[in-house]
């Protein structure tokens, strides 16, 4: 298990490390860091001196890979790529385009994002479950078909709709939550429930048509045959067969999201202000502080790999078919 | 002597390209047998028949829109307006033209904020005409009003602007035009169903009952809408003034096009790598297989945000590039919908080299590799034809998510340029007018409905098509 972990570590590193080349890329060789002062500074005449103060500021007036005039190891360390890209790996993000430094941000960033996020999480797994089994028991009758309709709708309805029309509903025509906002500690509550009530609504249409075309396929099999042959209740085929062999694809599919969730979600965090890394992130892209969103990048696809990781792991502990070897 | 000059935008030619692509597969899966009975399973399916009218209705009124032109000045010379245009602005030329000052309400006779209008001058219908330009600029906030001012709704230029001074017929006046509406939609339904009658006759099987009753339902709306449409504001006007009818009716270009174009962009690539990996295996599937994982863990949105940043700044430095503003707003459209492209590819690469790593081991493309028929034939001909299903229902089911998924980019400003008409853009310029008391709801409401029409549609048309093309679905 060890061994098949470090390797599965350091199958990751290519990855990550072609995910940094790619942002590399992106952000310094499509557009010359002269273009991004250009465009930063505004102005269609922008002195050449501008620019280079923008530049110095930020330290991109460095050459890219190589720096010829250095001596020794600062030939390579003293680049835009190994000063910008590389000491990512070491979680060094450096500052953002306001002076902050960017990995302090993020590290209180995280607290509101995981408010929202693993509430949402959880409760919304157990209730696209419930949603599922629900119309799974009442299978091949008008209420399933009312139930799929029903998910079908709810996924065609945009998620704005939902934040918009829960705001206005809940907070301006009933007095229920606050339209936004955030507190620190346990008052963050009355803030939070409405992002997550949001949330649920908007997520449970498509997961729970998946879950119930999953629970069905589990419907089709042998053993299921055989509980029924035996005379077991549907009741009791539904619970102990099915939903236990059936949730096994179900969790393991939803462990890849769990590390992912330090990210927060974009909309939510945005429309409700709150001051996580969601919000964090829209208001880099308005304002293009591409410092900020370079690490977002980095930093969410480390945690996506992080959850590939984990969803094997997760394979073996729930599944004893599957060795990792 | 032509008066206009037509205009092919790189995303005109790209539709155009689809749709004669569609219609070529269309004739080529009429030959194969295999998937003339799954077209034809989709064709007896009710949900089928009605969701495809209502996708089609859809793609016409983004077809007329792409057939873009220029007009030609008056003059001499040969100048035409920096303005591009398309046919369904010339064919909305009313909506689009007659512009109000600012927000007023489905149907309204008047504007949705007090102006102060000048007692002293005159009666208030002198208002209506010429006189306008002599009012004050209109204070939207509230105060007491001045002694010599009234404040007051002062009437639309254009909105119920027949009805005169007779406010008292404004409802039977849209009451009678609403049954004017839905006779001639009635008229249109009968027209479309006796000329439909040769195709019911070639394939009585199919749903034809569930289509019309479709066609019955878009007539009527569309009648209604049209015969109000030339006296009032259907559904209201936005913060400048505009026919919101006349911008949700533009926003439908965008939305199908983006749904569309994205998948046509990244369709060669994810084909082509998914054959590649799973045929070939070895360092070749490696390599692929590292692609898509490195992209695939980035994750889709910011990815996105960062492609969209640096190709604004690479738009914004070479202001010498485009023509015009609708050139440049194109060019935009087409690189979000590449970038959308390559962030959803990988979904698509995955699924084939699976289905291709199992084909390969199947009999005949063994035995066709026995006969020494060369890899790219039987990548043509034996692999890509039976992969093919999971191209099209990976097509479909696409669809929706990237109409939604515009929305939501041009909110958070990543989207499209903002000059173009989408439901995104649409929503955004809407969202501060949640906060007006009385709240103006109707852009808002306008955008998020077509958008779930045209979404459901989509889903539900997917759902069908999945079901009549995937062998796994088993058929009942």
């Amino acid at each position: 298990m060890l061994a098949y972990l470090i390797r599965r570590l350091f199958y990751a590193l290519p990855i990550l490390i072609g995910v940094n080349i790619i942002t590399f890329a992106l952000f310094f060789v499509v557009n010359t860091p002269d273009d991004m002062a250009r465009m930063h500074l505004g102005a269609k005449r922008v002195t050449a001196e501008a620019i280079d103060k923008w530049k110095a500021e930020r330290g991109y007036d460095k050459p890219l890979f190589w720096r010829s005039d250095a001596a020794g190891v600062d030939k390579v360390t003293d680049t835009i790529f190994f000063g910008k890209s590389v000491r990512m790996f070491a979680l060094d993000f450096g500052r953002a385009d306001d002076g902050r430094d960017i990995a302090r941000e993020i590290r209180t960033r995280m607290g509101p994002s995981l408010a929202v996020a693993v509430p949402v999480f959880v409760l919304g797994l157990f209730s696209a479950i419930s949603f599922a089994l629900l119309l799974v028991y009442f299978r091949a009758t008008y209420l399933d078909f009312a139930g799929v309709v029903l998910c079908v709708a709810l996924m065609s309805i945009s998620g704005l709709f939902y934040i918009i029309g829960g705001q206005w509903l809940v907070s301006k025509i009933w007095h229920l939550a606050p339209i936004s906002g955030y507190a620190e500690g346990l008052s963050a509550a009355k803030f939070v429930i409405l992002p997550v009530l949001i949330s649920l609504i908007a997520g449970i249409g498509s997961s729970a048509r998946w879950y119930r075309t999953i629970f069905l396929e589990e419907y089709t099999r042998d053993y299921v045959r055989t509980a029924r042959a035996k005379g077991l209740p549907e009741r009791l085929v539904l619970f102990r067969h099915v939903l236990r062999n059936a949730l096994i694809p179900i969790l393991t599919g939803a462990v890849v999201l769990i590390p992912t969730l330090f990210m927060g979600s974009l909309l939510i965090e945005a429309f409700f202000g709150i001051p996580g890394l969601g919000s964090y992130t829209i208001d880099a892209i308005n304002a293009q502080d591409f410092a900020v969103v370079r690490a977002m990048v980095f930093i969410g696809s480390a945690l996506y790999i992080v959850g590939l990781l984990l969803t094997d792991i997760s394979y073996t502990l729930v599944d004893p078919r599957i060795r990792l070897q | 002597m032509l008066q206009i000059k037509f205009v092919l935008l790189w995303s005109d030619l790209l539709f155009f390209v689809l749709i004669a692509a569609v219609v070529v597969g269309g004739v080529w899966a009429g030959r194969v047998e295999h998937l003339r009975l799954a077209w034809r399973q989709v064709g007896q399916s009710r949900v089928g028949m009605a969701t495809a009218t209502v996708l089609l209705a859809f793609v016409l009124v983004a077809l007329l829109d792409s057939l873009h032109y220029r007009e030609r000045l008056p003059g001499d010379q040969e100048n035409y307006a920096v303005e591009v245009r398309s046919a369904l602005d010339a064919a909305l030329t009313g909506l689009r033209t007659r512009t109000e000052k600012t927000y007023s309400a489905p149907l309204a006779t008047h504007l949705f904020v007090k102006e102060s209008i000048n007692k002293h001058a005159g009666p208030p219908q002198v208002f209506l005409g010429p006189l306008r330009g002599e009012l004050r600029a209109a204070e939207f906030s509230g105060g007491d009003a001045d002694a010599d001012l009234g404040r007051d709704f002062p009437r639309l230029q254009h909105g119920g602007a027949h009805l005169g001074d007779d406010l008292a017929v404004h409802d039977s006046d849209i009451a009678a035009k609403a049954v004017k509406g839905l006779g001639l939609g009635l008229l249109g339904t009968l027209v479309f169903g006796l000329a439909s009658l040769p195709l019911r006759r070639a394939a009585p099987h199919l749903a034809w009952n569930a289509q019309l009753v479709t066609v019955l339902v878009l007539c009527l709306l569309a009648g209604v809408a049209a015969v109000l449409a030339g006296d009032y504001h259907v559904l209201g006007t936005d913060k400048v003034g505009q026919d919101v009818l006349y911008l949700t009716l533009k926003s439908v270009r965008t939305a199908i096009l983006i749904g569309t174009l994205t998948t046509l962009i990244m369709l060669p690539a994810a084909v082509l790598l998914g054959l590649l990996a799973g045929y070939a295996g070895g360092w070749i599937d490696d390599v692929i297989q590292y692609l898509y994982t490195t992209l695939n863990s980035i994750p889709g949105v910011l990815l996105i945000a960062a492609s969209v940043l640096m190709m604004q700044v690479v738009i914004d430095t070479h202001p010498e590039w485009f023509a015009t503003t609708a050139e440049r707003a194109d060019a935009r459209f087409l690189a979000l919908c590449a970038i959308l492209g390559i962030t959803s590819w990988t979904g698509l690469c995955r699924l084939l080299r699976g289905e291709v790593l199992k084909l390969r081991e199947l009999e005949y493309v063994q035995a066709a590799r026995a006969l020494g028929v060369s890899h790219a034939r039987i990548l043509w001909r034996h692999v890509l034809p039976n992969v093919m299903h999971i191209v099209m229902i990976a097509i479909v089911m696409d669809f929706s998510g990237l109409v939604l998924a515009e929305a939501v980019l041009s909110y958070v400003g990543i989207g499209v340029d903002p000059n173009t008409i989408s439901f995104g853009t649409m929503i955004n310029t809407a969202r501060m007018e949640l906060a007006r008391e009385p709240m103006v709801w109707w852009s808002l409401l306008a955008a998020f409905a077509f958008m779930f029409v045209l979404v459901l549609a989509a889903n539900l048309f997917a759902d069908v098509m999945r079901d009549a093309f995937d062998p796994r679905v088993v058929k009942r």
